[in-house]
């Protein structure tokens, strides 16, 4: 059923196990099938996009890797461990982040609470020096530290969702539409600063996004789901170049 | 005057008793949204553990001091009401979280009805007494021949009331439990994605709620010197309609509605009719509930999509 396109992110002959590797994973809503088997892979330092249209399945791809809803067939493995089983706390503590769907910010907590939440994981080390590295990659939140989270615009809540998930000193940062809603220049900022934390500190990102433009460029790899399978992978340039890319998902080639 | 001070020092002794049980029920209504009926009935529980621990203390081991007394019974008492409640929780309600919403109500109903039963069996179902214990007064006021006074017993639960809420405050508003617990209650999904063991904060959520119960009880105790098995029912339902006075789910709420009820079946008994308390505290509850369906302090949530 994939496609496969380059040297092959699935058929490769793995050197390392890759960070995360999900396989055959079926997640279910009550009768209703939302994954019917996706095989993918992220490796250590990577940025991989999955793109797809509307109840595809993207983000319930991103909820079952951590156990919720709890996949019921297949295996999703993390630095070499089965995390299929898992709590979802004991996943979160394996230092898997998540960015989610609707952002998801603590409303009746202060901006500084929502971000010490993210930091429990790490036991709150490094607290002070990553709230400095925060203030620095999103400025707004410094102006915004003591102001309930339920009161930011879409875009500081975007930037607060990200700040608190990267507060955790994630291994693996799950990203779900990080760009929806938001204005184009907030879009641009936000994806500069994913592209600057991997290039600087090899931080690996899994994206879900439906600005598939934008998303493809920035990553090192992609795969498209359709209808709760993967239907396409390959380098993110490779996929950009499809036809069927193009027809689908980039407004009929003209971008 | 000197009747409105008197009763404003009894409103308010009654009210910090409402306002410790009405902590319980808001807490865990606001974080697994359900009453816990059987809370009255564990601040029962709590006084009569308070009871039998203050009798073995002073008639078996001879520990002469009230004071030195009244301070290990409250912790003894609150101790042995925690794990009461942890255990109600693990027992009665974890089992049917993720089933439909009336389960863990039902289960909650059949609870307080175990407890009362059970603490009527074992415990006979006649009033159990103390004996009475610090009740010299100071006299605040005198007009004429009418003396304002407050008793020894209501400057404690005063200030042992004072102490916990101010503790449990920092503990809710300032730890990292406290931000786990307001985090389960503002979207529970999301506190696990970040590292919360929701199961965990909820059990200590029960136990907190029980540990301020049985200050309650201990409380109760000492100050009516008298406890039977059907007393959970009235100060629970009291205490449940403070914390929906001062809108459920609000900490601040919770004791400003105990506040209010006792103050307001004082105040009532004084100037109107003791028989009819009840109905002035419930009629207001009705009539705040009409204007303010939100309670006091409960406020509608504003949140951008």
């Amino acid at each position: 059923m994939t496609d496969t396109l380059t040297s092959a992110p699935l058929a490769a002959p793995a050197l390392r196990e890759p960070l995360l590797a999900v396989r055959g994973v079926e997640t279910f809503y009550g009768k209703i099938q939302a994954l019917k088997g996706v095989d993918l892979d992220v490796n250590e330092g990577e940025i991989v996009t999955l793109i797809g249209a509307n109840g595809a399945g993207k983000s319930t791809l991103m909820m079952t890797i951590f156990g919720q809803p709890r996949a019921r067939a297949g295996a999703i493995r993390f630095g070499g461990l089965d995390i299929t089983k898992l709590a979802t706390h004991d996943i979160a503590a394996l230092r898997i982040a998540q960015s989610p769907e609707g952002r998801r910010i603590f409303p009746r907590m202060t901006v500084f609470e929502n971000l010490q939440m993210g930091a429990a994981v790490d036991g709150y080390v490094h607290f002070d020096d990553d709230l400095e590295r925060m203030f620095a990659l999103f400025p707004r939140l410094k102006e915004r530290l003591h102001q309930r989270g339920g009161t930011l615009s879409g875009g500081e809540q975007q930037m607060l969702a990200i700040a608190r998930a990267l507060m955790s000193r994630p291994r693996l940062l799950l990203l779900d539409e990080p760009s929806l809603g938001l204005a184009p220049l907030i879009v641009k900022q936000i994806f500069e600063v994913i592209d600057e934390l991997n290039r600087s500190e090899g931080l690996t990102v899994f994206l879900v996004e439906q600005n598939a433009y934008h998303a493809l460029r920035l990553a090192h790899r992609g795969y498209v789901m359709v209808n709760g399978t993967i239907t396409m992978a390959g380098t993110g340039r490779e996929l950009l170049e499809r036809p069927e890319v193009k027809a689908a998902y980039l407004e009929g080639g003209r971008k | 005057m000197e009747v409105f001070v008197q009763q404003l020092i009894n409103g308010l002794t009654l009210g910090s008793i409402y306002g410790l049980i009405a902590i319980g029920y808001t807490m865990v209504f606001g974080i697994i949204g359900m009453v816990n009926f059987a809370h009255g009935d564990v601040f029962m529980v709590s006084a009569f553990i308070a009871l039998i621990a203050f009798l073995i203390l002073t008639t078996w081991l001879g520990v002469g001091s009230v004071v030195l007394a009244l301070l290990i019974v409250l912790i003894v008492s609150m101790l042995f009401t925690s794990i009461v409640g942890w255990t109600i929780e693990r027992l009665a309600y974890r089992p049917l979280r993720g089933s439909f919403r009336l389960a863990p109500l039902i289960s909650a109903i059949g609870m307080s009805i175990f407890l009362m039963n059970f603490v009527q069996v074992t415990q006979g179902p006649r009033n159990k007494p103390v004996p009475p214990m610090l009740s010299d007064v100071i006299v605040v006021m005198q007009e004429g021949s009418y003396q304002v006074t407050i008793s020894y017993k209501q400057i404690i639960i005063i200030v042992v009331t004072s102490v916990m809420l101010a503790c449990f405050w920092y503990v809710v508003q300032k730890t990292p439990l406290g931000r786990a617990q307001r985090a389960c209650e503002q979207d529970r999904k999301m506190a696990a994605l970040l590292g919360v063991n929701v199961d965990r904060t909820i059990s200590l959520t029960f136990v907190m709620g029980a540990a301020l119960a049985a200050v309650a009880g201990t409380m109760y105790l000492m100050y009516y010197g008298v406890v039977s098995f059907a007393d959970g029912f009235v100060p629970g339902v009291k205490a449940f309609t403070a914390a929906v006075l001062g809108g459920i789910g609000s900490l601040p709420g919770a004791v400003l509605g105990g506040l209010l009820i006792g103050l307001i079946e004082t105040l009532w008994s004084a100037y109107f009719s003791v028989e009819y308390k009840d109905v002035a505290a419930f009629s207001i509850l009705a009539i705040v509930l009409i204007f303010m369906p939100q309670g006091i302090l409960g406020k509608p949530e504003v949140e951008k999509v």
